[in-house]
């Protein structure tokens, strides 16, 4: 597939804001003393995150000023679901920060927020894994990298907010979390990495034409020249290109935030833990971005000679 | 005024041609395309006259950029591709037309947010209503023939139609009530009709000559079918062939 930069914007930091919102709303639960205007500053920054998240989206869209059909269609499309779940999760984030200015929330606020959490990364990875002949996407693996890279950056990013305001009773149970998730995020990769690698695809150039030759080639992809076909689903960038990318974000997206996590827990200097969210931004675009390009979409088969 | 009122209620009349396949249907009627690949020489004039009924019909425009230029991009619902099977001197050149399938379990539609893609109840066509389209791309993703082209100067989804607004015009002539494709093969390679009548021209093709669907792995059961090439025996190589 040919990469979106709006799409790869969205997911990646729609997915750290979950996680921001999910540190926030269990440490609340879990009764850590947290300054009622850190939970407020925190909550502010995953709205923002959040609508910048949702403006990204329409940046996918071809009729933008249409967008607020795609609600109606949640029966039976992730997508639609996904379109209603993140609204509601914006709307719930600003009243839990509503409620922070007047008096302390209780445990009601804080657990709808989780659901809400959980429920827009079941309908983010749905939309990928429900596509069946996607078969690098079509895997339980896509809903468990959602989840753990959006707790892995939330939780890097809520530590690196608590350092800076010195709540140390949030920090000493966010920074250990950061580190626990960056890692099994990590695990989680590299394992569908290998999957995808092993991947045979069901589909070959001879089911797609029914003609059962081995020696089978293509010639011509029909003398109609450039179309959306040859643009959507090929990201034309060379393997040695997609190596580098892998690379980056297993790097910079894992290996280097967990690291500077550590460095920040034995140091308790809170510039190393904004180099982690510095470095894991850049890490993570990459990684979405993999994500996407990685993906062979079978309609390939019919567009192998462009000619 | 009246004939407004009159066109509004009558096309609440016409609701059964507007009702939707759900997941889970069988439908009684299927139209469809088979494509016959002996007779198939490749000359584009499916192509063409696919192109030409549709932008200028219900489906169009179709985007036509820079079409005389060095990289011309546009729409067409319909594509002729080539293949060549076996080694030489052995080779078989293959011409290959591609549209939408109609598949009877359709996957791009289901995943629509708007509800703008469908399939019709009554004859098994899959549509996109264009004024509800948002242009998010998800159908193409899930159409795992590629059979689905965004328009890039509407920035809505497209796709063949099967000449909706041909094969069931009565102020046509019956032989005209095909879709511009069928009509424009000098070959004949192109059968049109019910697949879900066995006495079609298009159920007996299929099952007289082994007519198979693409990417069966996928469960999709497209309604289009291809014949396969025949063996064609030279002269005097066996008596019963």
């Amino acid at each position: 597939m040919n990469p979106a930069f709006s799409v790869v914007l969205f997911t990646t930091i729609a997915g750290a804001a979950q996680g921001l919102v999910v540190a926030l709303a269990l440490a609340t639960l879990g009764g850590i003393d947290m300054a009622p205007a850190f939970v407020a500053r925190g909550l502010e920054i995953a709205g923002v995150m959040l609508m910048i998240g949702l403006l990204a989206s329409f940046g996918h869209l071809g009729r933008k000023e249409r967008a607020w059909r795609a609600v109606l269609m949640w029966r039976t499309s992730w997508l639609s679901r996904e379109c209603l779940v993140l609204p509601a999760f914006i709307a719930w984030v600003a009243l839990w920060w509503l409620m922070l200015q007047s008096a302390p929330v209780g445990m009601f606020v804080p657990v709808v927020a989780l659901a809400l959490a959980a429920s827009l990364w079941l309908c983010t990875a749905m939309i990928y894994a429900c596509l069946r002949f996607i078969e690098e996407w079509a895997q339980p693996l896509t809903l468990v990298n959602f989840v753990l890279i959006g707790l892995s950056s939330g939780f890097v990013l809520v530590s690196a907010l608590a350092a800076s305001a010195g709540e140390g009773e949030l920090l000493r149970l966010t920074a250990p979390v950061a580190i626990a998730a960056t890692i099994a995020a990590l695990v989680a990769r590299v394992a569908s990495l290998r999957r995808n690698a092993a991947l045979r695809h069901r589909s070959t150039l001879q089911s797609a034409t029914g003609i059962r030759s081995p020696h089978l080639v293509q010639k011509s992809m029909g003398m109609s020249a450039g179309a959306f076909n040859t643009r959507e689903f090929f990201h034309g960038r060379t393997l040695a290109l997609l190596k580098i990318v892998r690379q980056t974000f297993l790097i910079c997206g894992f290996v280097v935030p967990a690291l500077l996590a550590l460095v920040a827990m034995l140091t308790a200097a809170s510039v190393w833990w904004w180099l982690a969210v510095v470095s894991q931004s850049v890490g993570l675009l990459a990684e979405r971005w993999f994500f996407f390009a990685q993906a062979q979409h079978p309609q390939n088969l019919y567009y192998q000679v462009v000619s | 005024m009246m004939g407004w009122l009159k066109d509004l209620f009558g096309a609440a009349a016409h609701a059964p041609e507007t009702e939707r396949w759900e997941p889970g249907d069988t439908l009684a009627k299927q139209l469809a395309l088979v494509i016959d690949l002996n007779v198939c020489v490749g000359c584009h004039a499916c192509v063409t006259s696919c192109k030409e009924w549709n932008t200028s019909g219900s489906a169009g425009a179709l985007a036509d950029r820079d079409p005389y230029g060095a990289n011309p991009t546009g729409t067409f619902f319909n594509r002729v591709q080539t293949y060549e099977a076996g080694i030489f001197p052995g080779t078989d050149t293959i011409h290959f037309p591609k549209s939408c399938l109609h598949c009877e379990d359709p996957p791009c539609v289901p995943v629509c947010p708007t509800g703008a893609s469908y399939k019709r109840k009554s004859d098994g066509i899959v549509l996109v209503d264009y004024d509800k389209c948002i242009g998010c791309k998800y159908c193409a993703w899930a159409c795992p023939y590629g059979a689905r082209e965004l328009d890039e100067e509407r920035q809505v989804m497209t796709k063949c139609t099967l000449c909706v607004d041909r094969v069931h015009d009565e102020q046509l002539a019956p032989e005209d009530r095909k879709p511009a494709c069928v009509k424009a093969c000098p070959t004949g390679a192109r059968l049109f009709g019910d697949v879900k009548d066995p006495t079609s021209e298009v159920s007996i093709a299929i099952r007289e000559r082994g007519g198979y669907a693409l990417m069966p792995e996928w469960e999709t059961r497209p309604s289009n079918q291809y014949l396969p090439r025949r063996v064609t025996k030279a002269l005097g190589d066996e008596a019963d062939s």
